[in-house]
């Protein structure tokens, strides 16, 4: 086990290394990365292989070395039935972009640049869910933040210059004030470990210090969720990313931010995050109703509404489930965010490279081009091309969250977390919040389903014409990197207790005490 | 063993689905025998396990599915009478529908996608019976509201059907997102998502807020059985393929609803407020959409608006506290209205036209010219002879559906009427489910009047219908009878024998509520035997409507004007029953446009609001993020002028300030 979790970390690590070889040029860097990230993957899929079941909660393949013995900073890294499945989830990403990029990479720059980037960025990414050491996240957090900023300013669509630089800027924005609360944290507990941090629950830390401390490190976790209001980053840099990019943007990076707020501040700090709890809980029901809203605005016809930026939005909406789950800070609330993380990366990792891959056809995502801008016109894809319809519109009514696929039982428990509060939280507050949340189901149902009338649905004979003779259905690649997303998202939804299992013993750990 | 079949009857669709789906485009062969024989085996082991399990008993098993870290969800199962019943009548309509759609969509490239979402549909409304968690249930009630939304959304290349669809999820998802709050706090009193858990709880006086739970359930309840004000979605939902509305928007999705009032009788029967809502709201569905069924010009809206009104019944049943009746009225109605749009769809194949009036017309016009028939110049008074067996089937349904003996809606009519009598009387039939003084007298009463006026008024649309498809006045028939002559039935055996198979229960199921060791054995025992009084007030009140509908369509006949014949007008009654209220219960009085003031447009409006402050406001404050390092930047730069006496100066004041600071805080 505790061999594998190095492996799964290192093996990323090298590869991106090896891209800096030369003679690795061309497709041959291409085959690299789907190799590496392969090999990454079953070395994940073995990790949860060996993974102990009978206790999720136990930190597992435990290293833990000293490394800045001054600071006392440890390179300390271990898993356990809330990061596991987040490690599974970015590994599988990982791959799948990788393999779709064998066949789709957008112009920008050079194959070894791209893997390179790619790898890197699965590096960040796995050693975020891996490491126990405060400084240690922070590291890994903000190694994510260069590949991407480089795969949106360099292989990214139109206005990718000022989006890649508005990502950064946000993010480090928000990074900054994050590693000042991390410090403050680490010093006034006298640890940078986070079992020991989890273990401690904030005993001994005054309640000006935790509130501080949540305050700090929140923002820096809100930005990357995003909550609103720190959300405007998303949609620009989502309509700007290659395909890959988005997918990975949306179904890992967006990720960190709320695993950040179960791994350490829910354990660290609870007084802290029970007196902000409620203000949380209610950036996130306003972000799910501003996000719906802003899709609803988007999906009109005739207001020039990008599809990628639509689903960026619907991302904002979504991680408000996700947030009101942590808001809640009980069990059934945080394993309802834990769930919404795992559904909304494969549902949103799918629709993204959906999304792409109409844009690839008809070159553009705006829905008027698409659609027609006349309210009764539509695109047609069931006619044109059955299959990607078809999966667009399993994607849709998987991401509006219906019972037996995988978008259903995080909203499910969210909002029933939000009806039984952790004990001292105002219970009115979270009921209208739950309200709220529930509006915003309908919302999202709405426009969603929207979308499907107007790329979907529609007349063949008026339905805007198709750059080149026809349009191509599903191509065999295309099908190789969606199937285990579509397959995932059903399995997900059929037999919860896959994640629920692994992550209830977890989460009642982190809560206990508290 | 019944266990194990039990298990089976919503799997084998489901894996049928499964099938059907993975292997449509490739194996266009498989198609058919992947729709019908799942469903068909799924139906046979229904009967098994209702054989097996026998009157009066009850199979409880259950599995965890998952931890949430609160109250856990169960796969369970939870048989009893009215479970195993309802999953006879799906199994048997789900397999008559799937072996005519073979016939009625040969032609149609979508088939095998359409007939995987039809046993996707039937397993998931056989999930809902047989489930003993209601998230499970949920889980159920809303894949059957996603499989609706995506066969009334069949033909996608026309608008009316694009929209029907989207506003059937809508409606309906707008009263599940009540629904599942209402499941919440069932759950939060019970402690457990178990149906028996939460009856129990209920009969032992632990729920505590029996009133919110069951008024927040009555959102869902009104959505799924589109009783007022959420009824909306089910005249549009014709829009989709005629099988469909047989089997979803008449015998199974509606009735989910109303199944679920039946299994949280005990819970409903706690709280009169309830009751009072559930029952009103029934009164106004069936007086409601009787007056819409008698305006309509589509077949297939009079049949969904006759729907929302039987539901009523139902819904009004409940209201007085007698499941046994609503469940008794349900399973005829399954039978006959299924039998009703299967039939419908032989007529409308036939006549090439939804349209009433385009029927009654010869040649089969309607006036723009949309409907025209293939068959040319035959007159439309032939219809009934070009499909002899849809127009005697269809006969046998009607009749069932005016409530006339001895065909079964008659029965079952009869036995919500005696509940309603028996309410209005005091004497509540709640069969030990709760306690009959929740029940209102006023209530039975209202119940009692709403059934009666709308029994007539469904006599009347019923005796509309008949005469305006099948014995037309008015326009001449210019083709003659010797034209007809010449054609032959076209419809093929598959889409023939399940109307046959159907009209049998038409007929005869009233029947079976006669002896106590019949249905009401497998329900609570509560006596379905119509009372005389009541019975002969219904029957009279049935034919009243037939004689009044005659008469009106014999003086529309006389008083039709030459030149209006000419142009194509036909003989309407329903024009001269209703009067000034024509026109507004054509358009369903305006519900629709009432919801786009309320919902639709604030709701745009505030998109519109959201998009307008994401634009400028939000990004006014990025902005302004941004310029401000800027500004910093700018003031910083102009100390850095290179002079060196404004450095020493700046420098000598800084070390002023400092010794200063450092002297007073000492």
């Amino acid at each position: 086990m505790t061999v594998l979790l190095l492996v799964l970390l290192a093996l990323p690590l090298v590869g991106s290394a090896a891209t800096l070889v030369p003679a690795l040029g061309g497709r041959r860097a291409l085959w690299l990365g789907v190799a590496v990230t392969g090999a990454d993957l079953a070395v994940a899929i073995a990790l949860a292989a060996g993974f102990d079941l009978h206790h999720p909660a136990r930190m597992q393949g435990v290293t833990d070395v000293a490394w800045i013995p001054a600071l006392n900073v440890r390179f300390h890294l271990g898993v356990d039935g809330i990061s596991l499945p987040l490690l599974v989830l970015t590994a599988l990403l990982t791959f799948l972009c990788a393999v779709y990029s064998l066949k789709r990479l957008p112009a920008g720059g050079s194959e070894r640049g791209w893997t390179g980037l790619l790898l890197l960025l699965a590096t960040g990414m796995l050693a975020t869910f891996a490491v126990l050491d405060l400084l240690l996240f922070f590291v890994a957090f903000e190694i994510v933040l260069v590949p991407m900023y480089f795969l949106i300013a360099r292989w990214g669509g139109e206005n990718r210059g000022p989006a890649a630089f508005r990502f950064i800027l946000y993010t480090l924005l928000g990074s900054a004030v994050m590693l000042l609360g991390l410090l403050l944290l680490g010093l006034k507990a006298g640890t940078f470990d986070m079992t020991a941090l989890a273990a401690n629950h904030g005993h001994g830390l005054s309640r000006g210090t935790q509130i501080l401390v949540v305050l700090a490190i929140g923002i820096g976790l809100a930005v990357k969720a995003p909550m609103w209001p720190f959300h405007s980053w998303l949609p620009d840099a989502h309509t700007a990313a290659p395909t890959a990019g988005s997918v990975l943007l949306a179904g890992v990076l967006l990720k960190m931010g709320t695993y950040g707020f179960v791994r350490v501040l829910i354990p660290s700090v609870p007084l802290g995050m029970h007196e902000l709890a409620p203000y949380i809980g209610a950036f996130a029901v306003v972000g799910i109703i501003y996000g719906s809203l802003a899709c609803l605005s988007l999906a009109r016809p005739g207001s020039r509404g990008d599809l990628k930026r639509l689903i960026a939005f619907s991302s904002v909406g979504h991680m408000g489930f996700v947030l009101l789950g942590v808001a809640t800070l009980n069990p059934i609330g945080i394993n309802g965010a834990l769930f919404a993380n795992i559904g909304h990366g494969l549902i949103t990792g799918l629709l993204f490279f959906l999304v792409g891959a109409v844009k690839d056809r008809y070159g553009t995502a705006d829905l008027d081009t698409l659609a027609g801008a006349r309210a009764e016109s539509g695109a047609a894809l069931y006619g044109r091309a059955p299959r990607l319809g078809a999966l667009l519109a399993f994607g849709a009514v998987a991401s509006l969250g219906l019972p037996g696929l995988a978008g259903f039982w995080g909203e499910l428990l969210a909002m029933l977390g939000a009806f039984h509060p952790a004990a001292g939280l105002s219970r009115p507050t979270f009921l209208t919040l739950m309200v709220l949340a529930g509006l915003g189901t309908l919302l999202t149902a709405a426009y969603l389903l929207s979308v499907v009338r107007r790329i979907c649905m529609g007349d063949l004979a008026t339905a805007p014409a198709v750059p080149g003779a026809s349009l191509t259905d599903v191509q065999t690649y295309e099908a190789v990197t969606w199937t285990p997303l579509v397959v995932l998202t059903v399995v997900a939804g059929l037999w919860p207790a896959l994640l629920l299992g692994l992550s209830t013993p977890a989460v009642q750990a982190l809560l206990g005490g508290s | 063993m019944t266990l194990t079949l039990a298990i089976l009857v919503p799997l084998l669709p489901f894996l049928g689905a499964l099938a059907g789906l993975a292997c449509g485009r490739r194996a266009p062969g498989m198609a058919r025998p992947l729709a019908v024989l799942p469903t068909l085996t799924a139906a046979v082991l229904a009967v098994v396990v209702a054989a097996r399990l026998g009157p009066g008993h009850i199979l409880d098993a259950a599995t965890e599915l998952t931890p949430t870290g609160g109250v856990q969800i169960y796969l369970s199962l939870n048989l009893d009478g009215i479970a195993v019943l309802l999953a006879v009548l799906v199994g048997v309509v789900a397999t008559c529908v799937q072996v005519y759609s073979t016939a009625y969509l040969r032609e149609d490239p979508r088939y095998p996608s359409y007939a995987a979402l039809v046993s996707l549909f039937t397993s998931a409304m056989l999930l809902v019976l047989y489930s003993g968690d209601l998230i499970v249930l949920l889980v159920g009630w809303e894949v059957m509201g996603i499989c609706s939304y995506f066969l009334v959304g069949h033909h996608w290349e026309r608008e009316d059907a694009r929209s029907a669809s989207i506003k059937a999820f809508l409606v309906t998802k707008l009263g599940d997102v009540p629904f599942l709050f209402g499941i919440f706090v069932l759950a939060g009193d019970a402690g457990t998502f178990q149906i028996n858990g939460v009856i129990g709880a209920a009969t032992t006086g632990h729920l505590h807020h029996a009133t919110l739970a069951a008024l927040l359930l009555l959102c869902g309840v009104a959505g799924k059985s589109a009783q007022f004000p959420l009824h909306t979605w089910l005249p549009d939902a014709m829009a989709g393929p005629t099988p469909v509305s047989a089997l979803i928007h008449a015998a199974t999705m509606v009735a989910a609803g109303v199944y679920l009032v039946a299994r949280l009788m005990p819970v409903f029967l706690l709280s009169t407020a309830a009751l009072v809502v559930l029952g009103v709201m029934a009164v106004i569905t069936m007086i409601g959409s009787a007056l819409c069924a008698l305006a309509q010009d589509d077949l297939k809206r009079v049949l969904a608006y006759s729907t929302v009104g039987q539901l009523g019944y139902m819904t009004g049943a409940l209201a007085v506290g007698d499941r046994d009746a609503a469940l008794f009225h349900l399973l005829t109605h399954g039978a006959f209205k299924a039998l009703l749009f299967l039939a419908a769809g032989v007529v409308i194949h036939a006549a090439h036209t939804n349209s009433l009036t385009a029927m009654a017309r010869p040649g089969g016009l309607s006036p723009d010219g949309s409907g025209i028939s293939g068959t040319g110049g035959s007159g439309a008074g032939l219809l009934r002879r070009r499909v002899p067996d849809a127009y005697t089937t269809m006969g046998i349904g009607l009749l069932a559906l005016a409530g006339v003996p001895p065909f079964s809606g008659f029965f079952s009519k009869e036995s919500v009427l005696t509940a309603a009598e028996q309410a209005a009387n005091g004497h509540a039939l709640t069969d030990g489910l709760g306690p009959a003084g929740n029940v209102p007298c006023f209530l039975g009463w209202t119940v009692l009047v709403g059934g009666l006026l709308t029994a007539l008024l469904t006599a009347m649309y019923v005796a509309r219908l008949w005469l305006l498809a099948f014995h037309p006045r008015g326009a001449q028939s210019v083709g003659g009878e010797n034209a007809g002559a010449k054609v032959t039935t076209a419809e093929p055996a598959a889409m023939r024998w399940p109307l046959w198979l159907l009209a049998v229960p038409s007929l005869a199921l009233g029947l079976v509520g006669l002896r106590t060791n019949w249905l009401p054995a497998w329900l609570d025992g509560v006596s379905l035997t119509p009372s005389l009084p009541t019975s002969l007030i219904g029957t009279g009140v049935a034919l009243l409507g037939f004689g009044l509908a005659y008469a009106a369509w014999r003086r529309a006949a006389a008083t039709l004007p030459a030149d209006a014949v000419a142009a194509g007008a036909v003989a309407d009654p329903g024009r001269v029953l209703l009067g000034p209220l024509f026109g507004p219960a054509r358009d369903g009085f305006g519900v629709d446009r009432l919801y786009d003031r309320l919902f639709v447009r604030p709701v745009l409006g505030a998109a519109e609001l959201v998009a307008f402050l994401d634009r400028e406001v939000v990004e006014t404050y990025v902005k302004g993020a941004a310029i401000s390092p800027g500004l910093v930047g700018r003031v910083v730069r102009r100390a850095q002028n290179g002079n060196t006496q404004g450095y020493l100066s700046a420098l000598a004041a800084g070390v002023v300030v400092l010794a200063i600071v450092v002297a007073v805080a000492q």
